[in-house]
């Protein structure tokens, strides 16, 4: 057969699932009303002292954004799970984990970059300054990509299994500790000694090795469940 | 060339056919039959590499399927139960952006005569989602006349096909059959496929 070449592949996987996407653009929505609605609620409950709000908003930020990027998760194999188009892309030209990597990459394109540009105002709502923003943006712009890939392992075992969303969380919650512990804990790091970059470093350490393994062990996933 | 060996599938502790042998040469047909749950489906799934044998294997040109991987699985065009179509995109989209996964770029032009072809002129903008069950298996028959594949494996391809289409997808197998190419396929309707060597295997056996 002829190759013309993984990243046409790769291209087409994304160009697919965006104007799938654009088709049904409350999916998209419904994560990133979530994020505002979940940060939101924070200073109601917690109470509007600015400087306990400018403390836990690192974290608050950062938990609800993996929850909203883990929310959007059951959708990225569901949909093709259920009408096939998943059997046919196992069957196809190209090496299933380029596949993969294409449709997670438009995942994060459609979920994790809508909360990346949305963080910077939320942060604002919560107080936390100029710098400690920009830190904020950088720490979920690496961090943002790991939670989609790493989910996408979740959520290919657990295609087609009834009552799949809980058990997704449990498989993939404890995977994305690391990420929002460094995540959380740059922004609080401004102004120490060791500095932010440490962090960053580390993020971004996790980030490589999530793109060089996660597609090969969702492809793995995809395969088991589709028997 | 398509070589099944030693072949078995279990479901459970249930053997569904065991030391199943045959081969199949270009411009060759098989027709599996069997009564319902006698594991045409799960034969089909096998050979295309979706489903693992409990025992056997199957050899593409001489290797093994399993260790070919895409090697094996860009020669085949497989049609199960599901569609495997987009109810959001139209009949057209559904061609294009199918066949651009796979690596191939499929004209407007050759799109909409694929899908006029199949009987499906005037609904190539619908989304798929608004078609009826008969027309919607059409989209899916049309990905048969663009690919380039080798080998076909069409479980129940006439299922909810009219008359005319049942007639219409027996020519587009014949000509897929003249021009070499192979086909392993189930159904419970009577067919009449004149073209070709014709192979049968009965899994009730």
């Amino acid at each position: 057969m002829s190759q013309p070449g993984i990243f046409t592949a790769f291209r087409a996987v994304v160009a697919r699932d965006i104007t799938l996407a654009m088709r049904r653009k409350t999916d998209v929505l419904n994560a990133l009303a979530f994020f505002i609605i979940a940060v939101t609620l924070f200073p109601l409950g917690v109470g509007p002292e600015i400087d306990t709000l400018r403390a836990i908003a690192p974290g608050v930020i950062w938990v609800a954004a993996l929850l909203a990027a883990m929310m959007s998760l059951g959708r990225i194999f569901a949909g093709d799970y259920e009408d096939g188009t998943l059997e046919q892309m196992l069957l196809g030209n190209f090496p299933l984990s380029i596949m993969v990597t294409g449709k997670v990459f438009a995942h994060w394109l459609l979920t994790g970059v809508p909360l990346v540009l949305l963080s910077p105002l939320l942060g604002m709502q919560l107080g936390l300054d100029p710098e400690s923003l920009l830190v904020l943006v950088y720490t979920l712009l690496i961090g943002t990509p790991v939670l989609s890939l790493l989910g996408s392992i979740g959520a290919a075992l657990t295609l087609g299994v009834r009552g799949g969303g809980v058990l997704m969380a449990l498989l993939v919650l404890p995977l994305y500790v690391p990420i929002l512990i460094f995540g959380a804990g740059a922004v609080e790091a401004l102004g120490t000694p060791s500095g932010v970059l440490p962090y960053l470093s580390i993020q971004g350490a996790i980030l490589a090795l999530s793109v060089a393994l996660t597609p090969l062990a969702t492809a793995a996933a995809l395969r088991i469940s589709m028997e | 060339m398509l070589e099944i060996q030693q072949l078995e599938c279990t479901r459970g502790d249930h053997i569904l056919f065991s030391n199943l042998n045959f081969s199949l040469r270009d411009g060759e047909i098989l027709h599996v039959r069997g009564s319902n749950g006698s594991g045409k489906t799960s034969l089909l799934r096998i050979i295309c590499g979706l489903l693992m044998p409990s025992a056997g294997r199957i050899c593409w040109d001489g290797g093994d399927i399993r260790k070919l991987r895409e090697e094996f699985t860009g020669n085949v065009t497989y049609l199960g139960h599901l569609n495997g179509i987009k109810g959001d995109l139209s009949g057209l989209e559904n061609l294009q952006l199918g066949g651009k996964l796979d690596g191939l770029d499929i004209s407007e032009q050759a799109g909409l005569a694929a899908l006029s072809k199949m009987g499906l002129r005037g609904r190539e903008d619908l989304p798929t989602k608004v078609l009826s069950q008969g027309q919607k298996r059409r989209v899916a028959l049309a990905r048969l006349l663009l690919s380039k594949t080798r080998l076909w494996i069409l479980d129940e391809p006439f299922v909810a096909l009219d008359v005319k289409a049942v007639a219409h997808l027996q020519s587009v197998i014949q000509q897929h059959l003249e021009h070499n190419g192979m086909v392993v396929f189930t159904t419970h309707q009577e067919v009449e496929i004149n073209t070709g060597r014709a192979h049968h295997i009965d899994l009730d056996l």
